[in-house]
C-alpha cells in the first residue's frame, strides 16, 4: 500500500485496522489458550476419515447437483430436508435415493421454510446436515439462516442460482443471488459462501463446507448455479480414508460449566447436543453464553462482535483463492463459478495479444478476500470483474481497491454465461 | 428477601422441572400459560419418560416463552417454525420425546402449514396449543381463532372473519390424538399430555385460555377468574365428540374432552417399513438396525414403567398426606358444588372423567387464581356479569359497535371492579 489516492481508501484502510486491532484485543485473552488448545485453529483441527459407507469411491460421470449430495454423504450428513425447486432439484433426489443405503434420512419438507427450520432441529438433535435450493427458496429461507447464524447452529446450504428477480428463469443460469447470501437475513451476521466452478468442486467443497461448518458453527452456503448444477462431469470420489472430515464436537463436560456458546470470536467450541441430559436453551433474542435471553444493548455488542469477529476475523484461514499469474499482471480478472471457467479463455486470447493478465478465481466468497484485493490493486492497472449478475461481486472489488486502481464490470443478465469475446474485450479495454 | 426468594425458588415443587434462575416468568396475573406449564410439567413426571431425553420447541409470542423456562433441552424458535424445527430433532434422534408448546397465533396462523403437515405425516411430536383468541405479544390482534365480533387491536368493531376450529382442522389434517380442555382443566389437560407423551404419532392437544391483559379487557369480559367462570359455566364435556362441531362461538358453548385416538403408523414407522422393503434386515438409520433400535425402546418403555409404579407407590402415601390436611379455603364451595351437575348434566360419553376430578380440579384452579376472593363476591360476579354489559352475548356486542365502543369502554372497565369492592 504505497499510495492512499483517495480519501475513501484511507477510510477502508483505517476501518480495516481497527477491526484487526479490535480482534487483537479480543484474541488476545484467547492467544494464551490458543497454546493450550491448538485445535482452536481451523487448519489445525482434529479431522476423521470419511464413513465409507457415505462415500461412492471411484471415477464417476455425474451433474453438479449429484455431487452435492454425494459430497454431502461423504462429509458424514445423515439428515437432508429439502423442497423441490429447479435447478436444484437433482441434489434432493440423490439424498432421497441414497438414504436408504447410507442409513442417513431425508424428508421432503412443506416448504422451504419448514426445510431449513428442520435442520436447525437436526443439528441441535446431532446430525450434520444440508438442503439444497435456489433463489426463491432461498428468500423463504433467509429468516431462519438469521436464526441458525443467531444460535450458531452448523449447516449446508447450497444455492443453485437461477435468473430472477422473482420467478425470473427458473431453467436458466445466473450468479444474482451473490449478495443476498450475505446479506439476506437482517441485523448484522456473518455466514461462509462457498463458489464451486465444476461437478467435482461441488462435491469437494461440500466437503469443505460441513468442515468449515462444523469448526465455526455457521451456516455455510454453497453458491452454484445452474450451469454447474446441470453440467455432467467425471466426479473422482476419493477412497474413505483420503476424505478429511471434522466430525461433530459435542460437549461431553460437567454440568455446571455447560454452555452453549462461547464470545470469544473464534471458532472450534463445542455443541451441546439435545438429550445428553445437559438441559440446554437456545433462542433467536439475544442471549448469554448459558443460551439464556439477554435483552440489552450491551449484550447485543458482545454476541454480534462474535458473530462477525469468527468469521472476519478468522478471514485468512477460511478464503481460499486460485491465482494465476497474477505477479507481474498488467489486468487480472476476478471471477468465480461458472463465469470463472468462460474467462480463462478471455485471458488465453489476451495472453496471445501480448496482455499481462493475471487471473484471481475466488473459491470464497465470504468473507471477501479484502486483503488480496487490496494488494493487487496496488500493482496493477485494473481489476475485471465479470459476473452472470447486474454487478454485486464488483462492488466489493471496488471497495477494496478504493481507487488504486481501474475496476472495470463486465455485468451480464440471467439466463446465459458471458460470451468470452464481451470479457477480452474488457480486458483489452482495461489494458490501455 | 432475596435469601428468601431463594429459598423460594428452591424449594418450589416445580423446581426440577422449571429453571428456577429465570423465575419470575413474564407471563401477566392470570393468564392460562402458567397453569398450563405447570400441568405439563406434572404430566412429564407422571407419565415416568427420561426427561433427559424431552425436549420441548416453542415459536414466538407469550405462550413461545415455555422453552425459555422449562428445564429440559428447549428450543425458542422464529415465529411459526416450532413445528418443523421439533420435526428436525425427533427425525435426527428418534429417541427423543418432542414437544412443541405455543399458541395458536403461532402454530395455526403463520405456521399454520406446518401444523397440518405434521399432521399429516403423522410425525412423532405432541402439541400443545395454548389458545387465547389473540396475539398477546404484540398487544392483543385477531387470530385465526378469534371468535367471531369478538374485539381485538386489530378488529377493533368486531372480529367479521371466520375462525378456525383447531380440533376439526387437526381431524381433517390427520392427527391421530386430539383432545380440548381449558385452562380450568388442569387435571384433564395434565392427564391428556400424559397420554400423549407416552404415544406415538401427531398428538395435538388445545387448551382455550384467558388472557386477561388484552382479550378479556378489549371485549370486557372482567378478569382471568371471570373467565375460569365462564370456562366452568360453558364447557360440555364430550369426548369422542365429531370435530365438526367443536366449534367456538364468543363466550358461547366450548366443547371439551378426547375427540380422537387412533393408530395409525408414525411417520417413522413408515419411513422403516419402506426402507426395510428395500435394503432388507440390514437397513439403518443412523447407524441403528430396527431390532436394535426396538430393543432400546423396549428396555426404555420398561424402564418408564418401572419410573411410573414408583411414582404411583409414591404419590399414593403423598395422596393421604395431603387429604389429611385441612382445607384452608372453603369459599367457592358453591363453585365446587356446581361443578358435578354439569358434569352430570353432560352427555353420556363423559362418564369416562371422574366427576371428583373435574370438582378438583375446578376448585383447585379457582383457589390458586384468586385465594382471597370470596364466595360471595363470586357470586356477586356472577349475578352483575349476566346483567351488565360485559358478558352480553356476542350478538349484543355487535349491535353497539362502532358507535357506542367509546362510552362502554368506561362504564364496562368500572363494571368489574364495582363487584369487587
Amino acid at each position: 500500500m504505497k499510495t492512499k489516492p483517495s480519501g475513501v481508501s484511507e477510510q477502508a484502510d483505517v476501518r480495516a485496522s481497527e477491526r484487526h486491532a479490535g480482534t487483537k484485543t479480543t484474541s488476545a485473552g484467547v492467544s494464551e489458550q490458543a497454546g493450550v488448545r491448538a485445535s482452536e485453529r481451523y487448519a489445525e483441527t482434529k479431522t476423521v476419515a470419511a464413513d465409507p459407507r457415505g462415500v461412492d469411491s471411484g471415477p464417476h460421470f455425474m451433474d453438479g447437483d449429484h455431487a452435492l449430495a454425494e459430497g454431502a454423504l461423504a462429509a458424514g450428513c445423515r439428515f437432508f430436508a429439502g423442497y423441490p425447486i429447479t435447478p436444484s432439484t437433482e441434489a434432493a433426489e440423490r439424498f432421497a435415493e441414497r438414504a436408504p443405503e447410507v442409513g442417513a434420512l431425508f424428508i421432503q419438507m412443506e416448504d422451504e421454510l419448514a426445510s431449513i427450520a428442520a435442520l436447525i432441529g437436526a443439528a441441535w438433535a446431532g446430525q450434520k446436515c444440508m438442503t439444497v435450493t435456489c433463489g426463491p427458496g432461498f428468500s423463504l429461507m433467509v429468516e431462519n439462516i438469521g436464526l441458525a447464524c443467531m444460535t450458531e447452529t452448523p449447516m449446508v446450504i447450497a444455492n443453485v442460482q437461477r435468473g430472477g428477480p422473482s420467478t425470473g428463469l427458473p431453467t436458466l443460469t445466473a450468479q444474482q443471488d451473490m449478495m443476498q447470501a450475505r446479506y439476506g437475513p437482517h441485523g448484522d451476521n456473518a455466514i461462509i459462501a462457498l463458489s464451486p466452478d465444476s461437478p467435482q468442486e461441488c462435491f469437494d467443497l461440500t466437503v469443505e463446507a460441513f468442515n468449515l461448518s462444523e469448526f465455526y458453527r455457521v451456516p455455510v452456503i454453497i453458491l452454484t448455479d445452474e450451469t454447474v448444477g446441470h453440467m455432467h462431469e467425471k466426479v473422482v470420489i476419493p477412497p474413505a480414508d483420503q476424505i478429511k472430515v471434522v466430525p461433530r464436537n459435542n460437549y461431553s463436560g460437567p454440568k455446571d460449566s455447560c454452555r452453549p456458546y462461547k464470545f470469544d470470536s473464534q471458532g472450534g467450541h463445542p455443541m451441546v447436543r439435545a438429550g445428553d441430559g445437559y438441559n440446554f436453551h437456545i433462542t433467536g433474542l439475544t442471549h448469554n453464553e448459558k443460551g439464556y435471553p439477554v435483552m440489552t444493548a450491551e449484550q447485543n455488542k458482545i454476541v454480534v462482535t462474535h458473530l462477525m469477529e469468527k468469521i472476519n476475523g478468522n478471514a485468512d484461514e477460511i478464503i481460499r483463492l486460485d491465482e494465476d499469474q497474477i505477479d507481474g499482471a498488467e489486468v487480472v480478472v476476478v471471477s468465480y463459478g461458472i463465469t470463472s471457467r468462460i474467462a480463462v479463455k478471455a485471458i488465453q486470447d489476451a495472453r496471445k495479444e501480448g496482455i499481462k493478465v493475471g487471473s484471481l478465481r475466488m473459491i470464497t466468497i465470504w468473507p471477501f478476500c479484502e486483503k488480496r484485493i487490496r494488494e493487487i490493486s496496488a500493482k496493477v492497472k485494473a481489476i475485471v470483474v465479470p459476473e452472470i449478475n447486474y454487478g454485486q461481486m464488483v462492488l466489493e472489488v471496488e471497495r477494496n481497491a478504493a481507487g488504486r486502481c481501474k475496476v472495470v464490470s463486465v455485468n451480464h443478465c440471467g439466463g446465459a454465461v458471458h460470451d468470452p469475446q464481451v470479457i477480452l474485450d474488457a480486458i483489452r479495454k482495461a489494458s490501455q | 428477601m432475596s435469601t428468601d426468594i431463594e429459598k423460594f425458588k428452591a424449594g418450589s415443587p416445580m423446581a426440577s422441572t422449571l429453571r428456577m434462575d429465570r423465575m419470575p416468568h413474564i407471563w401477566c396475573p392470570g393468564c392460562g400459560i402458567g397453569s398450563e406449564v405447570n400441568s405439563f410439567a406434572e404430566a412429564v413426571k407422571r407419565s415416568g419418560i427420561d426427561p433427559k431425553k424431552l425436549v420441548v420447541v416453542s415459536g414466538i409470542g407469550c405462550t413461545g416463552r415455555v422453552a425459555g423456562y422449562v428445564n429440559f433441552d428447549s428450543i425458542h424458535t422464529t415465529h411459526g417454525r416450532a413445528i418443523p424445527v421439533a420435526t428436525g430433532v425427533k427425525l435426527a434422534n428418534p429417541e427423543l420425546t418432542v414437544v412443541v408448546f405455543s399458541g395458536e397465533g403461532d402454530l395455526a396462523g403463520i405456521g399454520g402449514n406446518h401444523l397440518i403437515h405434521a399432521a399429516r405425516r403423522n410425525m412423532d411430536l405432541v402439541v400443545i396449543c395454548n389458545n387465547n383468541f389473540t396475539y398477546g405479544m404484540t398487544g392483543g390482534q385477531v387470530t385465526p381463532t378469534t371468535p367471531g365480533s369478538a374485539i381485538a387491536s386489530t378488529t377493533p368493531y368486531g372480529n367479521y372473519e371466520y375462525p378456525f376450529s383447531l380440533p376439526f382442522l387437526m381431524d381433517a389434517s390427520g392427527a391421530t390424538y386430539i383432545a380440548r380442555w381449558t385452562s380450568l382443566h388442569s387435571r384433564n389437560v395434565t392427564q391428556s399430555i400424559e397420554e400423549a407423551l407416552l404415544r406415538k404419532g401427531f398428538s395435538f392437544i388445545e387448551i382455550i385460555s384467558p388472557c386477561p391483559t388484552l382479550y378479556l379487557r378489549r371485549n370486557r369480559l372482567g378478569d382471568g377468574v371471570d373467565q375460569l367462570q365462564n370456562y366452568q359455566d360453558n364447557s360440555i364435556l364430550k369426548h369422542g365428540c365429531d370435530t365438526r362441531e367443536t366449534g367456538i362461538d364468543y363466550q358461547g358453548k366450548i366443547v371439551v374432552g378426547k375427540f380422537v385416538e387412533k393408530n395409525k403408523p408414525s411417520y417413522l414407522e413408515a419411513v422403516d417399513k419402506c426402507c426395510v422393503k428395500l435394503v432388507g434386515d440390514d437397513y439403518q438409520l443412523y447407524g441403528k438396525t430396527i431390532p436394535e433400535r426396538e430393543a432400546e425402546e423396549k428396555a426404555e418403555k420398561e424402564r418408564i414403567a418401572a419410573r411410573r409404579a414408583a411414582m404411583s407407590a409414591e404419590t399414593e402415601g403423598q395422596g393421604e398426606a395431603v387429604s389429611a390436611k385441612p382445607r384452608k379455603a372453603s369459599t367457592p364451595k358453591a363453585a365446587v358444588k356446581k361443578a358435578p351437575a354439569k358434569v352430570a348434566a353432560a352427555p353420556k360419553k363423559a362418564k369416562k372423567v371422574p366427576a371428583k376430578a373435574q370438582a378438583k380440579s375446578v376448585k383447585k384452579a379457582a383457589t390458586k387464581a384468586k385465594p382471597v376472593k370470596k364466595a360471595a363476591t363470586k357470586v356477586a360476579a356472577k349475578a352483575s356479569a349476566k346483567k351488565a354489559t360485559p358478558k352480553t352475548p356476542a350478538k349484543a356486542a355487535k349491535k353497539i359497535v362502532p358507535k357506542a365502543t367509546v362510552k362502554t369502554k368506561h362504564v364496562a372497565k368500572a363494571a368489574p371492579k364495582k363487584t369487587r369492592k
